[in-house]
């Protein structure tokens, strides 16, 4: 009998847990206008209405009163290493890198540890999914999305393969200490190239004789993992940095027929046309940097993001590490103090990247039929002093405790 | 003499007085309020709601904008052409002072993210480091002109990871080839290099206390052997010069004010001091100011515990608390670092504002020059679009000892002069170049 009312309440909880109502919130929806004094009904995970104070609600819904807060969609960094590395400097606790060039069967979210102390802490500042990614060679494996809450990858899994992530070859000369001279270097670059195409060649052949059926056909498990690619199902998302490498990417995608978004674009120039022409995304590096080079404009980081937008290209941020990753509306809000719209600054970190990693039918915006991944605010998330008050992933409520408040609690009441 | 002083005060009342009208004026020490900030001399002489406007003044309208004091970033490494002589345990014999240079670019870019002071420290690669400097952001000026006149002399210490990497990182280390191996290698060793070196110091401070008491008394005496290393160390056991110790884990920090309480000297500040907020009742017991981050961590493993909190725990704790950048990019924004105390910990607007300004400058011994508007102080301030707390703030202009080194709109205006000057100058490097450079390197810019 014990177990028996034990189990009934928890299937009753459990059936609960996803459908509530938020009363007197202002919502967000970021793909309309702000609805004030709302009422937001979420059924089974799902947003069923955006009400006003009259909406009316089944009476064993959960009301959860939300007066003078904000509902925003969760925010999505585009470009992190999620739960793969935990103290980057110690290579033990790092899964980032993996040996080797070409690797496409090797995917990020199965090294997602999703007890990482780093997936609390950067969903405590409104960031319920990231992308994360795999490095390494030249094709480095499959970035996957991830929500930040699960008790297995499995269940923070959005899409394993959203993407297969290239570093585009370019000519480098090495750092401080390793510095190759340019002729080698080009020559580096150039048989990188060469090695590139080779293995979308040999991949197209897999795909031929896959197709074919033929006897001595033997499944390889790194060309099976190419073929969405070559079937535009997974964009490849390329690092590019500066123009030359970016144009470089785009006409290569070109000619092997290949869908892409670009990643830490950081000095796209004159390819900005290029871009809208050919409708390519973008991730954007962080815009708290450095100028590039000495005799930029102070603000050349700051501004790349309105550039970009003003060219009509679409973009989204991503943090490329975790320790910055609860930064991530602040990259946003410094590109907004820097000419880019706001209205564009809180979608490059909530609709954009979900339409990017082709998922906006599911998130990326408070919308009827959506997933609630909803952050409850006390202001504007992009501003550095605004709490989350509340979260919830799938409309399950997430704990915003961390390792971080825990030691804040112990420390404090230390005598 | 007086001819001279009287010439060089002419030359400065020649500059006309500047009056800051309708901001919304953040003292920091004094509340804030609408109003004026009136600069003569280099120096404020008036902040209020009504003031007077001295005949002749130049007149900067900033309605809707906002006036704080300059930001003091207490730990940076802008500016100095090196920064660890990392081959000894204990470079207190090298200081930052020698190898400044003031044409460095990250110079104008504190500038013109509203820092005008800065505490230009030596790496963290020894247990005791080398001297460092007080600069302004005077971009312009040359070395001289870029020194904090009068600042009191400081010296970088350093505990954790960094001293006992024993020399040289192991990836620079040939196989076979020699090890460069440097003691210490743990933290026990750290503390044993410090104390060796302040027993050194001491036996030499009584040297030289001797051989200067004999030699008063008229006694013939050969003075002992000048060591420039220990004096530095005896200058920190007299009180005169600051020591400014990087460190992370609690234990080392406790380990350091122990000594220095053995040896009878104090911690000016502890640097870093990510998990200050483990031991702040010892911190606070022993008077040392905390320099940190506003949210680094997880980067190695000493800084595993370190939590957005620590600045907050330990402004409730009593302690004289600061943040720092470390980073020539970060110390552009290190007003919003300061805002997000506000979120993490719940510290006030002016606690928050405190935390890079007056507090840094109590830091560095030179609250009574700078780090509030107050009458009689530097007129080093910032103009802000928004309020300086918020993400969505840009400075607009930074004014040192009364003159405006940094003007957004002027800067704006010289950049596009400085574009169309680049191309003539490429245009002609083009038009007077040979052939034969074809295969020759290109230069960076290229890509």
């Amino acid at each position: 009998m014990k177990h028996l009312s034990f189990f009934l309440a928890a299937t009753l909880f459990a059936g609960a847990d996803d459908t509530f109502v938020l009363r007197g919130v202002t919502v967000h929806p970021v793909t309309g206008p702000d609805v004030e004094n709302a009422s937001l009904l979420v059924v089974d995970g799902k947003i069923a209405e955006i009400g006003d104070a009259k909406l009316k609600t089944p009476k064993t819904t959960r009301t959860i009163d939300a007066k003078g807060l904000h509902a925003y969609p969760g925010m999505i960094d585009s470009a992190t290493q999620v739960g793969m590395s935990e103290i980057s400097s110690v290579r033990e606790t790092s899964d980032v890198s993996e040996l080797g060039d070409f690797k496409p069967q090797l995917r990020a979210a199965i090294a997602v540890n999703p007890a990482s102390e780093h997936i609390p802490v950067i969903r405590a500042n409104g960031i319920t999914a990231a992308m994360a990614v795999p490095d390494g060679g030249i094709i480095a494996g499959q970035a996957s999305l991830m929500h930040l809450d699960g008790w297995t990858w499995e269940e923070m899994a959005i899409r394993i393969d959203a993407a297969m992530h290239l570093r585009f070859p370019t000519i480098s000369t090495g750092g401080f200490l390793s510095r190759t001279s340019f002729p080698e270097a080009r020559r580096n670059y150039e048989t990188r190239l060469k090695n590139l195409s080779e293995y979308f060649e040999q991949a197209r052949r897999y795909q031929k004789a896959k197709a074919a059926a033929g006897p001595g056909f033997k499944p390889d498990l790194a060309l099976e993992a190419m073929l969405p690619v070559l079937a535009k199902k997974t964009p490849i998302m390329i690092t590019a940095t500066r123009e030359r490498a970016i144009k470089d990417a785009v006409t290569w995608s070109e000619k092997e027929g290949v869908r892409i978004v670009l990643a830490e674009v950081r000095r796209p120039g004159e390819s900005l046309a290029l871009l809208k022409q050919k409708n390519i995304p973008v991730i954007l590096g962080p815009t708290q940097e450095l100028p590039l080079e000495e005799d930029d404009p102070y603000d050349e980081a700051f501004t790349v993001p309105v550039e970009v937008h003003k060219a009509g290209v679409k973009f989204a941020f991503g943090s490329f590490g975790n320790q910055f990753s609860r930064n991530l509306p602040y990259q946003a809000a410094t590109a907004a103090a820097f000419g880019l719209p706001y209205e564009e600054a809180l979608k490059s970190v909530t609709l954009y990247p979900a339409q990017i990693w082709g998922v906006d039918d599911r998130m990326g915006s408070i919308e009827k039929g959506k997933w609630a991944d909803i952050i409850v605010t006390d202001g504007d998330p992009l501003e550095v002093k605004t709490n989350v008050k509340r979260m919830f992933i799938q409309g399950k409520e997430v704990d915003l405790e961390s390792k971080h408040t825990r030691l804040y609690k112990k420390y404090l009441a230390r005598p | 003499m007086k001819a001279l002083l009287l010439l060089t005060a002419s030359v400065l009342s020649a500059a006309p007085p500047i009056v800051i009208q309708n901001a919304t004026v953040l003292t920091v020490t004094k509340g804030s309020f609408k109003g004026s900030v009136v600069v003569q001399d280099g120096k404020i002489k008036e902040a209020g709601e009504k003031v007077m406007i001295p005949p002749g003044a130049q007149i900067i309208d900033a309605s809707g904008q906002f006036i704080m004091p300059g930001i003091i970033d207490a730990h940076s490494h802008i500016a100095a052409d090196s920064i660890n002589e990392s081959s000894v345990s204990v470079s207190s014999m090298v200081g930052i002072e020698d190898v400044l240079d003031p044409e460095a670019i990250s110079i104008y870019r504190a500038l013109a993210g509203g820092v005008t002071t800065v505490n230009v420290l030596h790496g963290s690669a020894n247990a005791i480091g080398g001297k460092c400097v007080v600069i302004k952001t005077r971009w312009g000026k040359d070395r001289e002109g870029i020194l904090f006149e009068g600042a009191k002399p400081g010296i970088k210490f350093a505990l954790g990871e960094n001293p006992k990497r024993q020399g040289m990182s192991a990836s620079t280390r040939t196989p076979g080839g020699p090890q460069y191996l440097r003691y210490p290698g743990t933290r026990m060793g750290v503390e044993d290099v410090i104390r060796q070196a302040f027993n050194d110091a001491k036996i030499y401070q009584a040297e030289w206390k001797t051989y200067n008491g004999r030699k008063a008394r008229g006694e013939t005496v050969i003075p002992p052997k000048r060591d420039l290393k220990l004096d530095a160390l005896v200058e920190i056991l007299e009180g005169k010069r600051l020591v400014h110790a990087h460190c992370y884990r609690a234990d080392e920090i406790l380990m350091l004010l122990r000594v220095a309480d053995e040896f009878g000297f104090k911690i000016k500040t502890l640097q870093h001091v990510l998990e200050g907020y483990k031991v702040a009742k010892e911190i606070k017991e022993h008077g040392a100011g905390a320099s940190t981050f506003s949210d680094w961590w997880a980067y190695k493993v000493e800084a595993f515990d370190a939590i957005p909190y620590n600045a907050a725990i330990m402004v409730k704790k009593g302690i004289l608390v600061s943040l720092n950048s470390d980073s020539g990019e970060l110390m552009r924004r290190l007003n919003t670092e300061a805002g997000k105390t506000m979120k993490y910990g719940g510290l006030t607007e002016t606690e928050a504002l405190s935390l890079i300004t007056i507090n840094p400058a109590r830091q560095l011994d030179i609250d009574e020059r700078v780090g509030s508007i107050e009458p009689g102080k530097d007129a080093d301030l910032v103009i802000y679009d928004k309020h300086p707390l918020s993400s969505f703030a840009k400075v607009q202009k930074v004014l040192i000892d009364g003159s405006v080194y940094f003007d957004r709109d002027r800067d704006i205006t010289e950049r596009q002069q400085r574009e169309l000057r680049k191309k003539q100058l490429l245009e002609k490097e083009k038009q007077s170049q040979p052939q034969q450079k074809k295969n020759a390197a290109p230069t960076r810019r290229l890509q």
